[in-house]
């Protein structure tokens, strides 16, 4: 008997596992509309729901965007709720997002991340999420399936927090994380919904007490409205390790807190990344340790909030960093990239590689990562460090 | 009237110009539900003069999200009064014809497809007014907007209005109709009627505006009535897919008047434009057929 609250330990589907979080969490309000990589998690829960094994509402939605406002009105009228979305579905919603984050509505949504059109494609890259970066939305990258069951846990006392209160996504790799069958812990029921605690907001829309939602202001307000929804992720840091640390110790299971560190203490070289691709990289960073390289991993799991303190502290001993993107702001690099050179201002930090890599699915091997560490090197060692980010592994006759 | 809240929910003092529609068609309309409602409004005038931060005008609780999804967000709201067991609070929408035919369209169909138990009111000022009299899928045919200016080319909107009555039918709601603030206690018996049925409602509420349309502040309910009168805005009432209920007119009040007292169409005036009243005249002679309008 596992002195943690373990319901069963099996070989799932990441999708399944995540749709069965939920399940135990029982959002009352379930806002859906299909997209691939996604679908998998809203059908499951719609079985949930036709079986009779959860209470929520399930409302198949006339489209992402819909889906999105439904999570606004419930959570408006004080009510627990969920979605869950990919890629153009994301984009879909982005007007939402912002307006639950302005008005500090707490819904949670699963972003399976996919590449955007054009050209279509299905499979996984950042850019649909990172999208959504400057909304005020909590955004927490998972680097496997097991992470992704416990995050959703987590998520909730996070984001309904009353010194919080933003809406949540949990964003977790298309394919690598969503369809891949991994063996994962489920965890009791009556645990999970303990550890979320309950949605208990300040205000909400009551005609025992009615209340304005969604006022006017004007110059002399706006910039006060703003700077509350930027405090507030702020404050979010905190409540991430706050629920990380209690999870380890309720659940027994840590992924890392806003960051996981690894073999970052002596490392000379530190690659910082999210989501699935940290994986391949811990591989990547055994290999080159048992060849006798100093070399280390920065898992930026918060990447809203942005964890500019770690980053800064963890970084700073070492001689490079490179950056792995899976997204960019087109002519100004990767996304991940730029902010972490950004807060390394005036650092006296390390030198700073910034790769675009892994796009629309592209395969990411542990040899690809030692070959982006090899290139860094040699560029290092002949001081000429290029200026900007660079596109791994650019096939030039297509160009 | 009976049943009807002594209380003004829509509190004076707000921003709405002098003669507005839609203020007047807000008060009504809230006298007939109560208080224990939730209002949804998408953006648009009635949100801008009626909810400056500190300056609230609504007595009931009211939500305003975005442009065109208030039908999501009321369907948000009616799952979790559902969920939490409490279906007694209504949940209304009144939203402008621009976040009604236009851009909030797919929302509404998702709302009434659904049957969420929502009351949909559109306040049809005919334009988007919020934002400078830009026209919209209400514009009627032949009026001057500011996307539609009169010019040598241009006898101002080109297309007819669309048919929202006909759209919300195609949902097999339980109730459709139309009112005009020009006739109060119909409006009311009518907001009375789509929140006693469960279910989604549609109303549809014409609410002239005096900067839009050009008349004087003391013409709106005079206006309202004559655009009745007149065999533009036919005053119905569907229950279960059903035509059951019409406002019969005596006698048609002549086209010519009502355009006649806007200056959105002062330009139809001119003999080359002839053929633009016909077509106007041509959509009467249609609704006084296809809803019996006059007395006999
Ligand atoms: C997505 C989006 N597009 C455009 C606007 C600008 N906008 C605000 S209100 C409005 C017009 C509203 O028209 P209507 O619904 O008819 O209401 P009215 O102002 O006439 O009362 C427009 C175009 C917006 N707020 N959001
Ligand atoms: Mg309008």
């Amino acid at each position: 008997m596992s002195k943690y609250p373990v319901k069963n330990r099996e070989i799932m589907q990441g999708s399944i596992a995540v749709a069965e979080t939920i399940g135990a969490l029982e959002p009352g309000v379930i806002g859906v509309y299909p997209i691939t990589p996604q679908t998998h998690i809203v059908e499951h829960l719609a079985r949930l729901v036709a079986n009779g094994a959860i209470n929520s509402r399930y409302i198949n939605a006339d489209s992402e965007f819909s889906a999105a406002s439904i999570l606004y009105g419930a959570a408006s009228a004080g009510v627990r709720s969920y979605s869950a979305s990919s890629s153009q579905g994301l984009l879909l919603m982005t007007e939402v997002i912002f307006n639950m984050a302005g008005t500090r509505l707490p819904g949670v949504f699963s972003a399976v991340n996919r590449s955007l059109s054009p050209p279509i494609n299905i499979q996984v890259d950042h850019q649909d999420t990172m999208t959504l970066r400057d909304s005020g939305l909590i955004q927490i990258y998972v680097e496997n399936i097991q992470e992704a069951v416990d995050t959703h846990v987590q998520i909730y006392r996070i984001a309904e927090d009353r010194e919080v209160l933003l809406p949540a996504m949990v964003c977790m790799d298309g394919w690598i994380i969503s369809h891949a069958y991994e063996p994962v812990t489920l965890w009791q029921e009556d645990a999970v919904k303990e550890f979320a605690g309950s949605y208990d907001p300040p205000f909400k829309v009551d005609p025992r007490k009615p209340l304005t939602y969604g006022a006017l202001t004007d110059d002399d307000k706006i910039t006060e409205f703003k700077y509350m929804v930027d405090s507030a992720l702020c404050r979010t840091e905190n409540k991430i390790v706050q629920a990380a640390e209690l999870f380890r110790e309720e659940f027994g299971n840590f992924h890392g807190d806003v960051v996981e560190k690894y073999y970052t203490d002596d490392a000379k070289i530190i690659i910082v990344a999210m989501g699935s691709v940290v994986g391949t990289i811990k591989e990547a960073v055994d290999r080159m340790r048992a060849g006798g390289k100093k070399v280390g991993l920065l898992k930026i799991r918060s990447f809203r909030p942005f964890p500019a303190a770690a980053v800064r502290e963890l970084l700073s001993g070492a001689e490079m960093a490179i950056v792995v993107d899976r997204s960019f702001s087109a002519s100004a690099g990767g996304i991940l990239g730029s902010e972490i050179k950004a807060n390394l201002y005036h650092q006296n930090g390390p030198v700073l590689f910034n790769y675009i890599a892994g796009i629309g699915g592209r395969e990411l091997y542990p040899h690809s990562i030692m070959e982006i560490v090899q290139e860094s090197e040699t560029a290092f060692s002949k001081d000429c460090v290029p200026d900007g980010a660079v596109f791994f592994n650019l096939n030039e006759e297509l160009l | 009237m009976k049943g009807l809240a002594r209380e003004n929910y829509l509190a004076p003092g707000h921003n709405a110009c002098p003669g507005c529609g839609v203020s007047i068609a807000v008060r009504l309309i809230l006298r007939a539900i109560g208080n224990n409602v939730i209002v949804v409004s998408p953006t648009g005038c009635l949100e801008t003069f009626t909810s400056p931060y500190g300056m609230s005008a609504w007595e009931v609780p009211w939500v305003h999200s975005l442009f065109e999804n208030a039908p999501a967000v009321a369907s948000g709201i009616e799952a979790a009064l559902q969920y939490k067991g409490n279906p007694d609070t209504q949940v209304v929408v009144i939203g402008g014809d621009g976040a009604t035919f236009d851009i909030g369209l797919g929302s509404l169909s998702g709302m009434l497809e659904r049957n969420h138990n929502i009351l949909y009111i559109c306040y049809d000022n005919e334009a988007y007014m919020n934002t400078g009299i830009q026209r919209s899928s209400a514009t009627p045919m032949g009026a001057s907007t500011s996307t539609t200016p009169v010019g040598s080319k241009s006898y101002g909107e080109a297309l007819p209005k669309k048919n929202m009555l006909t759209f919300a039918l195609a949902h097999n709601i339980e109730y459709v109709a139309s009112a005009a603030i020009a006739y109060p206690r119909d409006l009311m018996n009518k907001v009375k009627r789509g929140l006693d049925l469960k279910g989604a409602a549609y109303l549809h509420v014409i609410t002239p505006c005096t900067l839009g349309w050009g008349f004087e502040p003391d013409e709106t309910i005079e206006l309202s009535r004559l655009g009745v009168q007149a065999g533009i805005f036919p005053l119905v009432e569907y229950e279960n897919g059903e035509l059951t209920r019409v406002r019969k007119i005596k006698e048609l009040k002549p086209v010519k008047e009502y355009l006649g007292s806007q200056k959105r169409f002062s330009h139809l005036e001119e003999a080359e434009y002839e053929n633009v009243k016909e077509s106007i005249k041509e959509i009467v002679r249609q609704n006084v057929k296809k809803y019996g309008l006059l007395e006999r």
